[in-house]
């Protein structure tokens, strides 16, 4: 078990309330102590190491940060890390595995979605509650989701068409593994 | 950035969470979707002693009609609980049209409509679309629940009547006259930002003929404007052009805006007019084909 208390000071005293909570992170489940005032990108940058994970404007605005809870995209620097208890939390580093890279993150590549990168993990993980829910999205779906993410880099035109092409890809891929099963 | 130390306590019921507000008697906060607070926390406009944190209530995240048409929405139904109801605009065609334009879409999914109406943001939307629909919010204390019309709840720019020990746990949002038509219109800068102008009108029709009318007004005053003395030159009439410029242009007057960098005063007031203008017209060839 980990002590994250020192995340946000590196002195405790008797004061400092501390909670502790149990977050599985990318599969992984992490016991944990915290201090309520963390923040949830804080535990996933400083606390687990996870430093896909951005932080950007710090003020709820840019979408860097976004991680997703249980499938659904929040904004981790505006959540306390406490309220991830007994919660699932998927960060960029849950998207591919060892030999693969996720039809997400191909997509990505492929249409040269990203620039500097930097807003990159938000947008993917955006792209995936996106994509988990309406396999098959219109343009304008795929922009109207990733609205609440800023990219300053690319002008949006090759994200969304790496969004587009990726749920291509997540389509072959369900066709395939139904070809398998059946 | 991080907020000041606080305790926390995630309570698992509503009695529970209203005891704990009692006992911190008037040092803690209630943590909703936390799209308001923690900013604010973060930033130090805000530092409470203690944050209960309610999301660990069960039965909290309903949106509902009751069989007599009386709609209810929990203190944990989140916006984008709203926008992704495929019924909802044509039970609550306000809400339904609001719902998509608050915030961008990831502070949708943890920003609450109770948590909006108890921040009272002048520049929030959810208050303007609740005034016009005559709605009111219900809260628990103590002593029992009491409900306050979302007119008397916000007593200024972040300031409303509830008590330091109250839970407000639901907005509720009256059964209508007839049928009940209205929309919501927003101008904002780009996603994510405030109103520079919003208006929400609500109208009920027995037939062609108005029984029940409300506007709110969004970003234009000191706190949300309830514009219902414009509404309710309406109620006996059936909707034509005319009177429909009648109650723009009184709508707009009723507006406060100032001038700032999202526009010039006369620029917000005549987007008023314009938006209540756009909303009712649309109405009109509904309410000519019932006759
Ligand atoms: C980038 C950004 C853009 C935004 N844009 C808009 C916008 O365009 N329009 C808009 O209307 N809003 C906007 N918001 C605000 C957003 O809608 C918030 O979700 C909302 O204002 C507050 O809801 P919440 O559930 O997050 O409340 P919280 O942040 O949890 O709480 C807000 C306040 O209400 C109190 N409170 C919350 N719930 C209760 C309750 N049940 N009982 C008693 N007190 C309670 C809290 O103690 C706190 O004081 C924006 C926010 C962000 C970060
Ligand atoms: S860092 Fe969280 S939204 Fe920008
Ligand atoms: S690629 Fe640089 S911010 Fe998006």
């Amino acid at each position: 078990m980990t002590s994250l208390f020192e995340v946000v000071s590196t002195e405790s005293s008797v004061d400092t309330p501390i909670r502790r909570i149990t977050v599985t992170v990318n599969g992984k489940q992490h016991t944990l102590d915290v201090e309520p005032r963390l923040l949830l990108a804080h535990l996933i940058r400083q606390g687990l190491e996870l430093t896909g994970t951005h932080t950007g404007c710090d003020t709820t605005s840019c979408g860097a940060c976004t991680v997703l809870i249980d499938g659904v995209p929040v904004k981790s620097c505006t959540m306390l890390a406490v309220q991830a208890d007994g919660h699932d939390v998927t960060t960029v580093e849950g998207l591919a595995s060892a030999s693969e890279l996720d039809p997400i993150q191909e997509g990505f590549r492929d249409e040269h979605g990203l620039q500097c990168g930097f807003c990159t993990p938000g947008m993917m993980l955006t792209a995936k509650a996106l994509l988990d829910e309406n396999p098959n999205p219109t343009e304008d779906e795929v922009r109207w989701a990733l609205s609440g993410n800023l990219c300053r880099c690319t002008g949006y035109q090759n994200i969304v068409k790496s969004v587009l092409l990726a749920a291509e890809g997540l389509r072959a891929k369900d066709d395939v593994e139904e070809d398998e099963a059946s | 950035m991080y907020p000041a130390r606080f305790d926390y306590a995630a309570p698992q019921s509503i009695e529970e969470a209203v005891e704990l507000l009692g006992r911190a008697n008037g040092e803690a906060k209630v943590l909703a979707g936390g799209q308001s607070l923690v900013p604010m926390m973060k930033l130090r406009f805000a530092s409470p002693e203690m944050l209960i944190d309610i999301n660990n209530i069960p039965g909290l995240a309903y949106h509902s009609a009751d069989p007599d048409g009386t709609y209810r929405i929990g203190a944990l139904c989140r916006h984008v609980d709203l926008e992704k109801d495929e019924n909802l605009a044509s039970q609550q065609p306000t809400m339904a049209a609001a719902a998509p334009l608050i915030a961008d879409p990831i502070v949708r999914t943890r920003g609450t409509l109770v948590g909006s109406l108890c921040h009272s943001d002048p520049q929030g939307d959810w208050a303007s679309v609740m005034s016009a629909l005559g709605g009111s919010i219900v809260a628990q204390g103590p002593n029992g629940r009491r409900s306050i019309s979302c007119i008397d709840f916000v007593t200024g720019p972040f300031q409303n009547v509830l008590e330091f020990d109250e839970l407000a746990v639901e907005a509720v949002v009256p059964a209508p006259v007839g049928t009940r038509a209205g929309g919501y219109l927003k101008l904002e800068r780009r996603v994510g930002d405030f109103a520079t102008v919003g208006v929400a009108v609500s109208i009920e029709f027995s037939g062609t003929q108005v029984t029940r009318a409300g506007i709110g007004l969004t970003g234009v005053g000191a706190s949300t404007i309830c514009a219902g003395e414009a509404a309710t030159m309406l109620v006996g009439q059936d909707l034509n052009a005319d009177n429909i410029d009648r109650v723009a242009v009184l709508a707009a007057e009723i507006s406060q805006p100032r001038s700032d960098h999202r526009g010039s005063e006369a620029y917000k007031r005549h987007m008023v007019a314009t938006f209540v203008t756009r909303i009712l017209s649309k109405l009109l060839p509904t309410t000519q084909k019932v006759a």
